[in-house]
């Protein structure tokens, strides 16, 4: 399978978690590994970045897991700005989860601050990669802004319906020149797997593996679902047809 | 000023009151079945018809808050800063006329309590006051928030109701949430119950949330004084008063807190006793009502309830609580607002949350989000 290039960053693992909601660190280490990631996002707020032993962080000391910190919690741009520096100079990292999500209810990120603060933290150095409506146009001016990829909803983050926006998802994938993120609802392995036979990147998943019964093996399934979905796309999938071949062809007379 | 209370006036409690008890199982049912629920649908929740449903409704309110919150409980610790006040309320160990030592800490008293509760794991802080505006006003909050700010990453404050600008100025200062609890929605009982003082003004108190909201401070708790009057309609009002809220301040997160009447120096009985199953039932109503509202439990709960709640849909515990002013270090055996029922440590109960399966979260904010 080919390998995901984000800003001239290889990966081997298409599949990004999430790090909150686990009911123990322990737990989440263990579904991180079994997930095969390579990418975990982490929220600036629920690092301790006073001591250097961080209950969060010290779970996450693997030699093949990159940290993705995000800006969850900020209502607008120029918070979002201010955690993203604060979280390069903690983390030691210029790769940032954009998240504004003014609203605490459904967590709906803002479109007009977040391309306000791509802008900005492009301009200051960072990888960014935005949360975002599935909205084709933004994806397309979020380029223009320098995002080094762009990180589409499924359906609102935490409800596990899986791909409602997916005719969204498929003309921002058609049209897109830098990595698409599938990101927020997918609920199970069928909607990862779904994501990346339209052609995804990436998926992000969190909720679904840390509430599961089983973390562990939930995220194992994940990283079957994103395998065989991305070799699926790879391969080509075959078309839907919702007819049979007609048995006398229109244009025949064109042979005669 | 266009607030809650236009439609506040719109209801009459008693109304209320015999619409949630003619709730019939059929509408219990409905409820339960719905994945959108209004607020008659709550109605029917917190209903005397519900309680055969209450096991039902717990394994419907575990699988909500696990979606939206994660298997998670957030940590706090409050800090009573002072307990001088000058309401009368028939209920509360702090009353003007209750003829105790009052208090109001230091500086360097504040910055010894505060050394305790880090010392204890806390990250998340409440300042606690009664109503006492010459000595304890907003100059002094912001005072003590700008002297323990770099060492919490969310405060929270439960004082006497401010004016929006004064809300805004401890946004500023870094005040992340403000609590005020209506105690009852009762009108006229609310009058019997706070006979004296700034706080006998009802609709002043119930405004309060609205000024709260304007000054765009991040959060915003409610509750009721459960013990006061009658629970379920009492319930009813605040879960409107949230609806109400949560449409017009977009931005704002809201909790809920379920105060339930305890034992203080000088106090009345309760007036309605709120059983275990009650508040189990209310809690799971509330989760099924409304999926991301934070829902907080205190130390004036038992161990024994304190074990149990976890995974039934609260989203925040206090531990190892004090009280009173200085409690922690300065003056431990000053007089205490209520008793605490549930004495264990923070670290107790940081183990029994993760013993329950559960991830106590210490640090869910940063200071630099402000």
């Amino acid at each position: 399978m080919q390998l995901l290039n984000i800003a001239g960053k290889e990966f081997k693992s298409r599949l990004f978690l999430g790090t909150g909601k686990f009911g123990s660190a322990k737990q989440m280490e263990m579904a991180v590994l079994a997930s095969g990631s390579e990418l975990v996002t982490v929220a600036l707020k629920r690092v301790d970045l006073e001591t250097d032993t961080d209950h969060l962080l010290s779970h996450l000391q693997h030699p093949h897991i990159n940290l993705l910190p995000n800006t969850s919690g900020a209502r607008n741009a120029k918070e979002a700005i201010f955690a993203a520096q604060l979280a390069r100079e903690a983390l030691e990292t210029n790769w940032l989860k954009l998240e504004i999500h003014p609203d605490p209810k459904y967590l709906m990120p803002d479109a007009i601050e977040t391309l306000k603060a791509t802008e900005e933290l492009a301009k200051l150095g960072f990888i960014v990669l935005p949360y975002i409506h599935a909205d084709p146009v933004l994806c397309k001016r979020l380029e223009d802004a320098g995002t080094a990829a762009v990180m589409p909803l499924g359906s609102p983050i935490g409800t596990n319906k899986g791909l409602k926006t997916i005719d969204f998802l498929e003309i921002i994938i058609e049209q897109s020149n830098v990595p698409v993120i599938v990101d927020a609802g997918i609920g199970s392995p069928s909607d990862a797997a779904k994501a990346m036979e339209l052609g995804a990147d990436a998926v992000l998943v969190n909720t679904a593996i840390a509430v599961a019964g089983n973390p562990t093996s939930m995220a194992a399934a994940f990283k079957m679902a994103v395998e065989a979905g991305r070799m699926a796309y790879e391969s080509t999938l075959a078309k839907q047809l919702n007819h049979a071949m007609a048995s006398s062809p229109l244009t025949s007379f064109l042979n005669e | 000023m266009n607030s809650f209370k236009n439609i506040f006036d719109t209801y009459k409690w008693e109304d209320i009151k015999s619409s949630i008890y003619s709730k019939t199982s059929k509408d219990v049912e409905k409820a339960i079945a719905s994945n959108k629920r209004n607020l008659e649908d709550f109605k029917a929740l917190i209903s005397p018809a519900a309680v055969p449903y209450v096991e039902q409704m717990a394994q419907l309110s575990n699988a909500l808050t696990q979606k939206r919150f994660g298997k998670t409980i957030q940590m706090y610790a409050p800090m009573y800063l002072s307990n001088e006040c000058n309401n009368i309320c028939t209920y509360c160990g702090f009353s003007f006329d209750n003829k105790i030592k009052r208090k109001t800490l230091t500086d360097s008293e504040i910055l010894k309590e505060v050394e305790v509760i880090k010392n204890n794991g806390f990250n998340h802080i409440l300042l606690v006051t009664g109503e006492a505006n010459q000595t304890v006003h907003v100059d002094y909050f912001k005072k003590a928030i700008e002297l323990i700010k770099s060492q919490f990453a969310n405060i929270s404050i439960e004082v006497q109701p401010l004016e929006t600008d004064d809300y805004k100025t401890l946004h500023n200062a870094g005040v992340y949430s403000v609590l005020v609890y209506q105690e009852t929605y009762h009108q006229e009982v609310y009058k019997t119950y706070h006979p004296k003082g700034k706080k006998s003004n009802f609709y002043y108190r119930m405004e309060t949330p609205d000024r709260i909201g304007i000054a765009g401070i991040h959060k915003i708790g409610l509750g009721v004084l459960l013990g006061l009057e009658d629970w379920r309609t009492d319930s009813f009002f605040n879960t409107l008063h949230l609806d109400y809220l949560q449409k017009k301040y977009w931005q704002t997160k809201f909790s809920v807190s379920f105060p339930r009447m305890r034992p203080a120096e000088g106090i009345i009985e309760p007036n309605v006793i709120v059983s275990d199953k009650d508040l189990v039932q209310l809690i799971c109503a509330y989760r099924l009502f409304n999926e991301d509202v934070e829902l907080s439990i205190s130390t004036r709960e038992s161990e024994k309830f304190r074990n149990n709640i976890i995974p039934l849909g609260v989203t925040s515990m206090s531990a190892g609580s004090k009280t009173n002013p200085g409690g922690y270090a300065v003056e431990p055996n000053s007089l205490e607002q209520f008793e605490i029922s549930d004495e264990r440590s923070a670290q107790e109960i940081s183990k029994l949350i993760s013993e329950s399966g559960y991830e106590p979260v210490w640090k869910d904010w940063d200071k630099t989000l402000a």
